[in-house]
């Protein structure tokens, strides 16, 4: 009698790029809920104009390109760019501003650099600097939320004319509020204490009020990210830590001017980036330690950034930063091939 | 050493080894002072000015420098070259000056000066020289003023700011605002727009590049085909 003889792997999983981006936006939708619910419609119409701008750049650089368009589109890649850039956009965002970022995430990180897989620079990331250096004003107008002692019951309607229209009926000032890390940021420098500062109503019971339940949000799809092994572990676990660890230092050095370690954790986009932006695939590492490495650059420079640069938040700008560093560790965090003397 | 025509030398060095977008040498002050019309233009003359005059210096003592000694040779001509145009400069255009800054004393290092003097003007005679320094330092500024150009209307949404600078009075007027509001796009004005600008230019040359090399090879085939027949 005769066996069949199969080769390894024998235990297979099926996991294309569009399940793994699927599941990537499945995570997303507790967080985004949140964010409706704080900020109302103007999320839901960035993630909508994001989403149609993105599918339609793709399409057209992949028709330039000479690419299938069907195979590629179907990924959903461009979908999660999209999706990643729209959630860190001001909820009023004028339209134009969406395109722009969507535009230069897309066009110019994603499809100049190669297309999916090729691109050494997180796309999403890059969308949001561009807007970032270049309309810092429209950039920092974020809603204050949902519930502050203000009523601010935007309708569909009146945020659809605020977003493509200019400023409609109301005034976009009284409706805009300094978002937690601003507040802490200018206080800080005016000379009050942390303790202080921590009175203002923009805070919660850790982080900023409203903020801190959109942070759970993230959270929550992300461990559900981790859990089934889309992301890897290694990542959240460096940032989170190199953070929290640079954090607790300086607090303990001198807490009436520097925020404690978890507000730092669950203020602003650390949980969100720690997640969604800092694992994505292809910018990252790729070794189980370099990973490690990765995501504890990632965190250091967040709290570098905070807490000594120009921008209250620096996630962005420490993917970006880290980025660029990712092949190198890689390149010493190889790990050792079986039957190769250790060096 | 095979004899070039000035037809040749001009096409090389304003299209088919353009300093800013071929050879790429020179490009800090090509990144850095390309953020307006008039600023690319200004330091497009000056570098213009001073490759003409290194050019025809270096061809003019060529008989008396010996080969080992040539690259010092080269480096006080240019020199020379740049702090005579940078007083110049400074005595006749102080606007542009202060605007321009480090970007003039530091022509001399702009690697297309010496290496027009080593690879051409060593080489050739006076008339044949002066030809390929302008034309090199106009391959240069069609570089720095169509960067120039792109970054100002994207970032202010106008061309030829600030032309008084360089034009006197008059070049107030040369000012277009070409789209009224415009709130400015930042980042064309900063240094990662200069970066992709400079990428878009050079990816826009290959293409004409690549369409005129089709074309030319199209032809004979063609020729042939009507012969043929």
């Amino acid at each position: 009698m005769r066996f069949k003889t199969v080769t390894s792997p024998h235990i297979l999983q099926h996991t294309s790029v569009g399940q793994v981006m699927r599941r990537v936006l499945y995570a997303m939708i507790p967080g985004i809920a949140a964010l409706v619910w704080f900020f109302g419609w103007g999320v839901l119409i960035n993630l909508a104009l994001a989403t149609a701008v993105a599918l339609g750049a793709e399409a057209v650089m992949l028709s330039i390109r000479g690419k299938p368009l069907a195979l590629h589109l179907g990924d959903y890649s461009a979908v999660v760019t999209a999706w990643l850039l729209a959630v860190a956009l001001p909820p009023l965002a004028p339209w134009w501003l969406t395109v722009i970022g969507v535009l230069a995430a897309i066009v110019v990180a994603k499809h100049l650099y190669g297309g999916l897989g090729y691109n050494p620079f997180n796309p999403a990331m890059i969308g949001y600097v561009a807007l970032l250096i270049s309309f810092p004003r429209e950039m920092s107008a974020w809603l204050i939320p949902h519930g502050m002692g203000q009523s601010h019951a935007l309708g569909l309607l009146d945020t659809l004319q605020i977003i493509f229209g200019g400023v409609g009926s109301l005034p976009i000032d009284a409706l805009t509020g300094a978002t937690p890390l601003d507040v802490l940021r200018t206080k800080l420098g005016l000379g009050q204490t942390v303790a202080e500062i921590r009175n203002s109503p923009v805070f919660g019971i850790v982080a900023g009020q409203g903020w801190e339940w959109v942070t759970a949000g993230f959270l929550a799809g992300g461990l559900w990210l981790v859990y089934t092994r889309t992301a890897a572990w290694q990542i959240p676990a460096g940032l989170l830590g190199g953070l929290a660890v640079m954090a607790t230092v300086f607090y303990l050095i001198d807490p009436q001017h520097y925020a404690p370690p978890w507000f730092h954790l669950w203020s602003g986009a650390v949980i969100f980036g720690a997640f969604f932006i800092a694992t994505d695939p292809v910018t990252a590492s790729t070794t189980p330690r370099g990973r490690l490495i990765y995501g504890a650059g990632v965190g250091i420079l967040i709290y570098v950034i905070r807490g000594f640069g120009g921008y209250p938040d620096g996630v962005a700008f420490a993917v970006l930063l880290m980025n660029i560093a990712a092949p190198t560790i890689d390149l010493y965090t190889r790990p050792r091939v079986f039957g190769e003397k250790p060096s | 050493m095979i004899e070039v025509s000035y037809r040749q030398i001009l096409q090389n060095g304003v299209w088919t080894q353009n300093t800013g977008l071929v050879a790429l040498l020179g490009l800090c002050p090509l990144l850095a002072t390309s953020n307006s019309v008039v600023n690319g233009l200004s330091l497009g003359l000056a570098t213009t000015l001073v490759l003409l005059m290194c050019n025809v210096a270096i061809s003019l003592i060529r008989p008396l420098v010996r080969p080992e000694v040539r690259i010092p040779v080269f480096v006080v001509v240019i020199a020379c070259a740049v702090t005579a145009v940078e007083l110049a400069m400074h005595a006749f255009l102080p606007g542009l000056y202060t605007v321009l800054g480090i970007f003039i004393p530091l022509i001399v290092t702009n690697c297309c000066v010496i290496g027009r003097a080593e690879a051409f003007a060593f080489k050739n005679g006076v008339a044949k020289s002066a030809v390929d320094g302008i034309a090199t330092g106009l391959g240069f500024m069609l570089a720095l003023v169509l960067l120039g150009a792109i970054r100002e209307v994207l970032g202010q949404g106008t061309l030829f700011s600030q032309a008084e600078l360089l034009f006197g009075e008059w070049g107030t007027s040369l000012t277009l605002h070409l789209i009224p509001d415009y709130r400015g796009f930042l980042l064309a004005i900063l240094p990662p727009g200069a970066f992709i600008g400079l990428g878009c230019l050079i990816a826009i040359k290959n293409v004409i590049d690549a369409r005129t090399q089709r074309q030319v090879a199209a032809r004979p085939a063609t020729a042939l085909m009507t012969a043929g027949s």
